[in-house]
C-alpha cells in the first residue's frame, strides 16, 4: 500500500516534469535504452508518424494522442521495471553469499548452551506502544480496533483532528473523554516495531526467541502510556494484569523468578509497579511484602529515565522536543509551518498537556541533583573531545582534552531554561532575582485567541504581560521551573501534582509517602526489600543529548499562540555544547548520563536509604557508534535511545542474564562516561 | 484537487506541441527528441511496437486503478453502508447498537474459546527454509507461505509422529490476545463480528479475553507445552478479580467446546495432572458456558478427514485451494501431504464420533431415522404431501457411517456378508519406495488389507474406531492416550480420573456448581455430513486407496455425492450439538450430579437475502453463525447478566427432543 502511494505521487510528478522538459530523469532512461536512435537527426516528426501507420489508424488526432500516449508509456515502462525488480528482489535467496550477515547474538548464545531459564516481562516506554480505538465519534466509524498511534499513521494525515481529538484525554480527569475509548494494543505486537521497519523491541524479541522464549514465558507488559501510572490500574487494571502474569509466569516455569526489561518511561512504570504490588490494596496490589523478592531475579533498565529528562520541559512549554513529540521528526515541515491554517503545533502541544505521563519525565530531585544557578554536576564536560576521549582511552590527560580544558567558562547547565544565550552564562550575580510567587494571572485579551479558530492551550488565558514577565526572570533552575509550570499551564499541573511528585524525601519512612503519586520517583521511595534482586541500568552515552535550554520569545504573529520558542539562534559556546539554542551534555540522545546512572551510581549504590536491604546495582554504558554502512540500518551498536534495542552487546548482556547469569558474572560496571565524578559532586543524604 | 491540476498540466502543452517552433528553443526540441526516439524504436522493430503497447496497455491500467484507489481511500468509510441501505432498504441496527440503546451494560468478562482451524499459529523457531518468516502466520491470515513453499510449509505445521508434540528444531505457537481469531483470513472473520458487538456496550481488553491455544495438540499437552489452561485459569481469575468478582461468560466455539469441557475437568483435579484449583473453582468463577456449534459427541466429517483426508472443514486448505489439491499439480501429492500433515494432529481425534452405536445407531438403527430433509422448507412454503411420504418410504440407515458401495447402504443388515477385517493380513506394500517421501500409514498396509476393509463392507461409529485403528495404527496409539470415546458404565470408576477421559461428554461428571449454566446455540437446516459410501480408488501408483464415492446420488434418501446428509449446521449435525443439553445433562442425570440448567437455542439458517450482506446476519452455518444477530444478541444478553429463562428457555426448530427419546442411555 504505501508503497503504491508513493508510486502515485512520482508519477503524478513525472509527466509534469517531463512536459516541461527539464532534464527528467526518464529521457535519460530512453536515451540509456537506445543509444543509436540518439544520433539519427531531428527533423522528420512528421515523417516518423507517417511511418506508423497502425498507431495513426487508432488516433484520429495523432498529437493529442502522443502526449497521453507517452505518459502512459513511461508509467507502464516504469511500473514493469518495478516490478520486474521487486520479482527479483524476491527471487533472491535470503543471505547473498558475498553479503555476510553477522551472527545475531542470540544464534551464538545458543551455541554457547545458553536456554531460557528465567521469563521474561518487557516494559515499553512512552510513545513506543500501540494504542487502538475501541470507541469513538462518528468520524472514525469502521475503524474498531485500528491502531490509531503506531503502524503506519496514516490516519494522521487523513482526518488530522479527528485524529487528535481522539488522541487527547480528558483536561480534568486525564482519563478518557467521553464517547472515546483508546485502549494500549496488548501482546508482543504492542511494541515490537513502531511503525513499519522502525523495530523498537523486535530485534531483542527474535534474539531472545533464538534461545528458547515464546509465548509462555515471555510477556510484553503493554499499558497506556498517555495515562498517569496509577490511573492505567483505575482504567483498565494494567498493574493487576501484571502482577497476575508474573506470578503466573513464575508457577508455570518452574518457579524461575522473572527477569524484567524496562524501557526509558517503562522504568520509572515498573517503579511504581514494585511499590504498588506490596502496597495493601485498595491502593496497592496486595501482594504483601516479599512480593518482588519472591517473584523478580533482577530488573534491566534500559535508557532509563529515572530522574526524568530536560526534553520533558521544552515539550510542555513549547511542544518542541523531539522525543517526546515524535511526531515532528516524522514530518517535520508539517508541524512546522501554519499548514493550511492548521495550528499543528498547537494542537500537538493542547494533546500531549492532557497526557499525564509526560509529567512523570519532568527533572526530580531538583537543584540537588540538576545544579543550580552556578553549579552543575556536569560542568566541564567538554563537548567537542567527547568523542575522541572515548576512542583513545579514558582520559582526559591527551592534548585534545587538555586544551579544551583550558577553557574556564563552564556551562551553567543547572539553568534549565535561559532567556537570550547572554544569561545562560552571565553570573549568578547579575540575574534579576525574581520569585516565582511573583507571576500574576492578568487577563488575556479576548480578540487574541478568539481569531485563533479552536486550538486552546492554557498560554490564551495568559496576558502578554505575563509572559514578558517570565521572560524577564532570565535563568531557570529545575526548582523554579515548576512554579514556571504551575504558572504556564496550571491546570495540568494540579492534575498532575496528584499523581507525580519531583522532589527528594527527607524522611522516608514519614507516612505521607505511601501515597502513590510518590512511587515512581526513585527519591522519595524505598526500593522493596529483596536482597536477591538486582538492579541494571543499561543506557547509551557518547551522544549530544538535551540537557537545557535557550529560550526566546516568539515574535507576536496573528495566531501563533505559543508565546515561547526556543532561540534556535543561540549557537556555539566555547565548548562547543551549545547548538541551536539547547545546551548538550552526554546521554543516550534523550536521557542524559546523569538521569540514567545516578541511582545506580550513587543512590542506590551499597545500602543507602533509598535501597535499605542492599540490592545490587550494575551500570553497563554502551558506547554509541554510528552504523558503519547503510546496510547495517539502525547500527548494532547503536546508543542512541531506541536504537540501542539493537545493540549487541546490549542483547546479549540481556540474554545472558535471562538465561541465569548474575551481574558479577557478567563483568560488573562497564562504564565510558564520567557517571561516576558527577554522583560525586551531588550531595545527597544517602 | 492539486492532484487534479497536476493531471491537466499535459493537455495545456498540447497546443504547444503542433507547430513546433522551428528556431524554438531548447525545450521544444527535446521534447520532439523523445518522440522522435520512441517513434525511431517503433518504427525500426515491429516487436518493439508490440512491447511499447503493452506498456502503454499497463500504463493506462496502472493510472486507472491508481484513480481509483485515491478514490476509494478518499471516500469516507461509511460509504458502502450508506450504498447498501440505498439498495436494501435501512438495515436492522446491530445488535451492540440495538442493545445499548436499550441501556444494556458490560457486567461479566466473557472469555473465547476459538476452534480448531480458526486459529491463527505463527512460527517461532523454524528449519531453513522458512528463514525470515519469525513471528509471521503460517496457518490463518493470508496463506501466503502455502503457495510460495509448500513443503516447507507442510514441514512446519506438522507434529511429531510419536510424541504429538514439536518435531527437533520448529516451533509453531498459537497467536495470542484477540487478534489470535477475530479473522481467520482478511475478510473472513470468525469472531470480530462478536468483538464488535460486544464493545458497542462496554466491552474491552480487560474485560474479554480469547484463550488462544495451539488446536493441532492433544488438550492435555496444550498444557504440558504452552502452559493454555494455566493460563486461561490465571486469566479468568484475574478477571473476576478486577471486575468486582463477576463470574465469567464462556463462549467455545466448535472444538473450543471439548477444550472447555476438558478444561472444567482439569482445573478441579489436583496438581499435577490437573490445575489444582480445588472442587468448587467452577462454581466460583464461571457463571455461563455458552458453547456455539459444539460437537459434544464428535462429527462424522472427522472419519473421512482421517479415513481418506476428504472432509472439507478439517481440510479446509482444501477449500482454499481445491484444483491444488485433487491433481498431482507439480508432482507433489497434495493430498497425501495433507493427510500425513493432520494424522500428526492429534486434535482430530477428539472429533471422532463418540458414544458408539448407542449414540449414533447400529445397522439397522439410527436415532434420526426417518428425518424429512424438505420438513424444513416445508414449515415456511406449501406442504408438498407426495414428496413427505415418499421419503418417508425410503429409511436412511443413518447408522452406517462408512459403507462400501451404495447398495450396502441401503441392504437390510441381514442382507449384507461381511468379513471381519480385523485379523485379516495387511500384507506388504510394493509401491512403498516409488512414493517419494509422503508417508502416510497406508503405505504400510498392502492390498490384502484394503481389500479387507473393503469386505467388511459397513461401519457403525463402534466400528469405525476398529477401522481407524487398524489403518491407521501409530495415529490411533497416540490418540488414545489422549481421547475416549466410550460411555461410561460407572463415573465413580477412579479410571475416569485420568485426562483421556475428561473432553468426552459421556465419560464424564459435570463440576459442582448448581448455579452454573450451560447454553448450547447451533444452527440448523443446513445439510450436514452424517454418513458416507465410500470405494475403493482405482490402483494408482500412490494413492490414498479409499475415497468417497461422489457417483452415488439419491435425492430422496438425502444422498449427495456420496454424503448422506441430516440437518445440521454444515458440519455438525444436529445430535451432536443438542443431545446432551436435551437429554444427556437436563435435570440431576449422572452425568450432571449438580443438575446445572442447560437450554438450546437453535438458529434457524436462511441463506444471504443478497450479496451485500456479506455472509449474511441470520446464517446457521458452522462459522458464519458467530455473525448471526440473533446469536450475537443473545450471547450480550447473558454478557450482560440475563438467565436462561430470561432469555425464553429452550429454542429449538429441529428433532432434537424426539431424536433424543429414541436413545437408550441409562441417566
Amino acid at each position: 500500500m504505501a508503497y503504491i502511494l508513493r508510486f502515485r505521487k512520482l508519477f503524478f510528478l513525472e509527466p509534469v516534469n517531463y512536459s516541461s522538459s527539464d532534464q527528467p530523469k526518464t529521457d535519460e532512461k530512453k536515451s540509456n535504452e537506445t543509444p543509436n536512435v540518439e544520433s539519427e537527426n531531428q527533423g522528420a516528426v512528421s515523417q516518423v508518424l507517417e511511418g506508423n501507420p497502425k498507431r495513426k489508424k487508432q488516433n484520429k488526432q495523432p498529437k493529442e494522442w502522443r502526449r497521453m500516449d507517452s505518459c502512459c508509456w513511461i508509467i507502464g515502462y516504469m511500473c514493469t521495471t518495478w516490478w520486474l525488480l521487486l520479482f527479483l528482489f524476491h527471487c533472491l535467496p535470503g543471505n547473498l553469499p558475498g553479503l555476510k550477515v553477522p551472527e545475531p547474538p542470540g544464534s551464538r548464545l545458543k551455541r554457547e548452551g545458553l536456554t531460557a531459564l528465567h521469563p521474561i516481562v518487557l516494559v515499553p516506554g512512552i510513545v513506543t506502544g500501540g494504542l487502538e480505538l475501541w470507541e469513538g465519534k462518528p468520524c472514525y466509524d469502521g475503524l474498531f480496533r485500528r491502531r490509531l498511534w503506531g503502524g503506519s499513521f496514516t490516519e494522521i494525515f487523513k482526518r488530522p483532528t479527528c485524529w487528535l481529538e481522539h488522541l487527547s484525554l480528558d483536561n480534568e480527569t486525564g482519563l478518557d473523554p467521553p464517547g472515546i475509548r483508546i485502549r494500549a494494543v496488548p501482546g508482543l505486537v504492542a511494541a515490537d516495531y513502531f511503525a513499519p521497519g522502525y523495530f523498537v523491541w523486535a530485534i531483542l524479541i527474535e534474539n531472545l526467541a533464538r534461545i528458547g522464549y515464546e509465548g509462555k514465558n515471555m510477556y510484553m507488559a503493554a499499558y497506556d502510556w498517555r495515562l498517569s501510572f496509577q490511573n492505567t490500574e483505575i482504567r483498565d487494571q494494567t498493574l493487576s494484569r501484571l502482577k497476575s502474569k508474573i506470578e503466573l509466569m513464575y508457577v508455570t516455569n518452574g518457579n524461575k523468578k522473572v527477569v524484567v526489561v524496562p524501557h526509558s518511561m517503562g522504568v520509572i512504570y515498573f517503579l511504581h509497579f514494585l511499590k504498588w504490588v506490596e502496597s495493601p490494596p485498595p491502593i496497592g496490589g496486595g501482594g504483601g511484602l516479599g512480593w518482588c523478592a519472591k517473584h523478580i531475579k533482577a530488573i534491566m533498565n534500559i535508557g532509563p529515565a529515572f530522574l526524568g529528562v530536560p526534553k520533558a520541559v521544552s515539550n510542555i512549554l513549547s511542544a518542541e522536543s523531539k522525543d517526546v513529540a515524535f511526531m515532528r521528526a516524522m514530518a517535520p515541515g508539517l508541524l512546522d509551518s501554519e499548514f493550511l491554517g492548521f495550528q499543528t503545533l498547537e494542537h500537538v502541544m493542547r494533546v500531549s498537556r492532557t497526557w499525564d505521563s509526560i509529567i512523570s519525565l519532568i527533572p526530580k530531585g531538583g537543584e540537588t541533583i540538576w545544579g543550580n544557578l552556578d553549579w552543575s554536576p556536569e560542568e566541564g564536560h567538554v563537548c567537542d573531545s567527547a568523542k575522541k576521549k572515548y576512542n583513545n582511552g579514558k582520559n582526559e590527560n591527551n592534548s585534545e582534552g587538555g586544551t579544551s580544558f583550558r577553557v574556564q567558562e563552564l556551562t551553567k547547565y543547572g539553568r534549565i531554561i535561559s532567556f537570550g544565550k547572554a544569561s545562560s552564562d552571565l553570573p549568578s550575580s547579575h540575574l534579576p532575582v525574581l520569585g516565582s510567587e511573583e507571576f500574576v494571572h492578568g487577563d488575556s485579551s479576548p480578540n487574541s485567541y478568539s481569531s485563533c479558530g479552536n486550538v486552546w492551550t492554557e498560554y490564551n488565558e495568559m496576558s502578554q504581560e505575563s509572559i514578558q514577565k517570565i521572560a524577564e526572570n532570565k535563568a531557570y533552575t529545575v526548582r523554579t521551573l515548576l512554579h514556571l509550570l504551575h504558572f504556564i499551564a496550571p491546570k495540568m499541573m494540579k492534575r498532575a501534582e496528584t499523581h507525580f511528585s519531583h522532589g527528594i524525601a527527607d524522611d522516608l519512612d514519614d507516612p505521607k509517602y505511601n501515597h502513590y503519586k510518590y512511587w515512581s520517583n526513585p527519591l522519595e521511595t524505598k526500593l522493596p526489600d529483596a536482597p536477591d534482586m538486582e538492579i541494571y541500568c543499561l543506557y547509551g552515552v557518547g551522544i549530544p543529548t538535551e540537557r537545557s535550554y535557550v529560550y526566546k520569545l516568539s515574535p507576536p504573529g496573528r495566531c501563533k499562540t505559543i508565546p515561547l520558542q526556543i532561540d534556535s539562534s543561540a549557537e556555539g559556546s566555547d565548548n562547543g555544547c551549545l547548538k541551536g539554542g539547547v545546551y548538550f551534555a552526554d546521554g543516550d540522545e534523550s536521557v542524559p548520563v546523569l538521569s540514567a546512572g545516578f541511582m545506580c551510581a550513587k543512590g542506590w549504590k551499597g545500602k543507602t536509604r533509598f535501597n535499605p536491604s542492599g540490592i545490587a546495582t550494575y551500570i553497563r554504558e554502551y558506547e554509541h557508534k554510528p552504523p558503519a554502512s547503510l546496510l547495517e540500518g539502525r547500527g548494532l551498536e547503536s546508543g542512541a535511545h531506541v536504537d540501542i534495542m539493537g545493540n549487541v552487546a546490549l542483547i546479549e548482556d540481556i540474554l545472558r542474564v535471562a538465561a541465569g547469569v548474575s551481574g558479577a558474572e557478567l563483568g560488573g560496571d562497564r562504564i565510558h562516561s564520567d557517571i561516576k565524578k558527577m554522583s560525586e559532586k551531588i550531595n545527597i543524604r544517602l | 484537487m492539486s492532484l487534479v491540476r497536476r493531471r491537466k498540466v499535459p493537455e495545456n502543452e498540447r497546443t504547444q506541441v503542433p507547430d513546433p517552433n522551428p528556431d524554438g528553443n531548447e525545450k521544444d526540441k527535446k521534447i520532439i527528441d523523445n518522440k522522435n526516439e520512441i517513434q525511431k524504436s517503433q518504427k525500426q522493430q515491429s516487436k518493439w511496437n508490440c512491447v511499447d503497447s503493452c506498456c502503454w496497455f499497463i500504463g493506462c491500467t496502472c493510472v486507472v486503478w491508481w484513480v481509483l484507489l485515491f478514490l476509494y481511500n478518499m471516500m469516507p468509510s461509511s460509504f458502502p453502508q450508506y450504498m447498501t441501505e440505498v439498495i436494501t432498504g435501512p438495515m436492522p441496527d446491530p445488535p451492540g447498537v440495538k442493545l445499548q440503546k436499550e441501556g444494556l451494560k458490560a457486567k461479566h468478562p466473557v472469555v473465547f474459546v476459538p476452534g480448531i482451524v480458526t486459529a491463527g499459529l505463527e512460527l517461532w523457531e523454524g528449519h531453513h527454509c522458512a528463514d525470515g518468516l519469525f513471528r509471521k502466520r503460517l496457518w490463518g491470515g493470508t496463506f501466503g507461505e502455502v503457495y510460495k513453499r509448500p513443503l516447507c510449509w507442510v514441514e512446519h505445521m506438522s507434529l511429531d509422529n510419536e510424541t504429538g508434540l514439536d518435531p527437533p528444531g520448529i516451533r509453531v505457537r498459537p497467536v495470542t490476545g484477540l487478534v489470535a481469531a477475530d479473522y481467520f483470513a482478511p475478510g473472513y472473520f470468525v469472531w470480530a463480528v462478536l468483538i464488535a458487538n460486544l464493545a458497542r456496550i462496554g466491552y474491552e481488553e480487560k474485560t474479554m479475553h480469547m484463550a488462544s491455544y495451539d488446536w493441532r495438540l492433544s488438550f492435555q499437552n496444550t498444557e504440558v507445552r504452552d502452559k493454555s489452561l494455566s493460563r486461561i485459569k490465571s486469566n479468568i481469575e484475574l478477571m473476576v478479580a478486577t471486575n468486582g468478582g463477576n463470574k465469567a461468560v464462556i463462549i467455545p466455539h466448535s472444538m473450543g467446546v471439548l477444550y472447555f469441557l476438558h478444561f472444567m475437568k482439569w482445573v478441579e483435579a489436583p496438581a499435577p495432572m490437573g490445575g489444582g484449583g480445588g472442587p468448587d473453582w467452577c462454581a466460583k468463577h464461571i457463571r455461563t458456558v455458552v458453547n456455539i456449534g459444539g460437537p459434544f459427541l464428535g462429527v462424522p466429517k472427522a472419519v473421512s478427514g482421517l479415513f481418506s483426508a476428504e472432509a472439507r472443514d478439517i481440510a479446509v486448505a482444501r477449500a482454499i485451494a481445491p484444483g491444488v489439491l485433487d491433481t498431482d499439480l507439480f508432482h507433489i501429492q497434495t493430498l497425501q501431504h495433507i493427510m500425513k500433515m493432520t494424522r500428526t494432529w492429534d486434535s482430530t481425534m477428539s472429533m471422532i464420533p463418540k458414544g458408539g452405536d448407542a449414540i449414533w445407531g447400529g445397522l439397522d438403527w439410527s436415532p434420526e431415522e426417518g428425518y424429512v430433509p424438505s420438513k424444513r422448507r416445508q414449515r415456511n412454503n406449501v406442504t408438498n404431501e407426495d414428496e413427505k411420504i415418499e421419503s418417508k418410504v425410503k429409511r436412511v440407515n443413518y447408522g452406517r457411517i462408512i459403507s462400501f458401495g451404495k447398495d450396502v447402504a441401503e441392504a437390510h443388515s441381514s442382507e449384507i456378508e461381511r468379513i471381519d477385517f480385523r485379523d485379516a493380513v495387511k500384507g506388504s506394500n510394493v509401491a512403498n519406495h516409488t512414493c517419494r517421501d509422503v508417508w502416510t500409514e497406508y503405505h504400510d498396509m498392502g492390498f490384502g488389507g484394503i481389500k479387507a476393509i473393503a469386505e467388511y463392507k459397513t461401519y457403525t461409529a463402534g466400528d469405525i474406531l476398529d477401522l481407524l485403528q487398524f489403518v491407521a495404527p501409530k495415529m490411533m496409539e497416540r490418540g488414545s492416550a489422549h481421547f475416549s470415546y466410550g460411555i461410561a458404565d460407572n463415573l465413580e470408576d477412579p479410571k475416569y480420573q485420568h485426562y483421556k477421559y475428561w473432553s468426552n461428554p459421556l465419560e464424564t461428571m459435570l463440576p459442582n456448581a448448581p448455579d452454573m449454566e450451560i447454553f448450547s446455540m447451533y444452527g440448523v437446516g443446513i445439510p450436514t455430513e452424517r454418513a458416507y459410501v465410500y470405494r475403493l480408488t482405482p490402483a494408482a501408483e500412490c494413492y490414498i486407496p479409499f475415497q468417497i464415492d461422489t457417483s452415488a446420488d439419491d435425492e430422496g434418501r438425502c444422498l449427495k455425492d456420496g454424503v448422506f446428509t441430516i440437518d445440521g449446521d454444515e458440519t455438525v449435525p444436529v445430535l451432536s450439538a443438542g443431545f446432551m443439553n436435551a437429554k444427556g445433562w437436563r435435570g440431576k442425570t449422572r452425568f450432571n450430579p449438580s443438575g446445572i440448567p442447560t437450554y438450546i437455542r437453535e438458529y434457524d439458517h436462511a441463506p444471504p437475502s443478497s450479496l451485500l450482506e456479506g455472509r449474511g446476519t441470520q446464517s446457521g452455518a458452522h462459522v458464519d453463525i458467530m455473525g448471526n444477530f440473533a446469536l450475537i444478541e443473545d450471547i450480550m444478553r447473558i454478557a450482560a447478566g440475563a438467565k436462561g429463562e430470561e432469555l425464553g428457555g429452550d429454542l429449538v426448530y429441529s428433532d432434537i427432543f424426539k431424536w433424543s427419546e429414541k436413545i437408550k442411555l441409562p441417566l
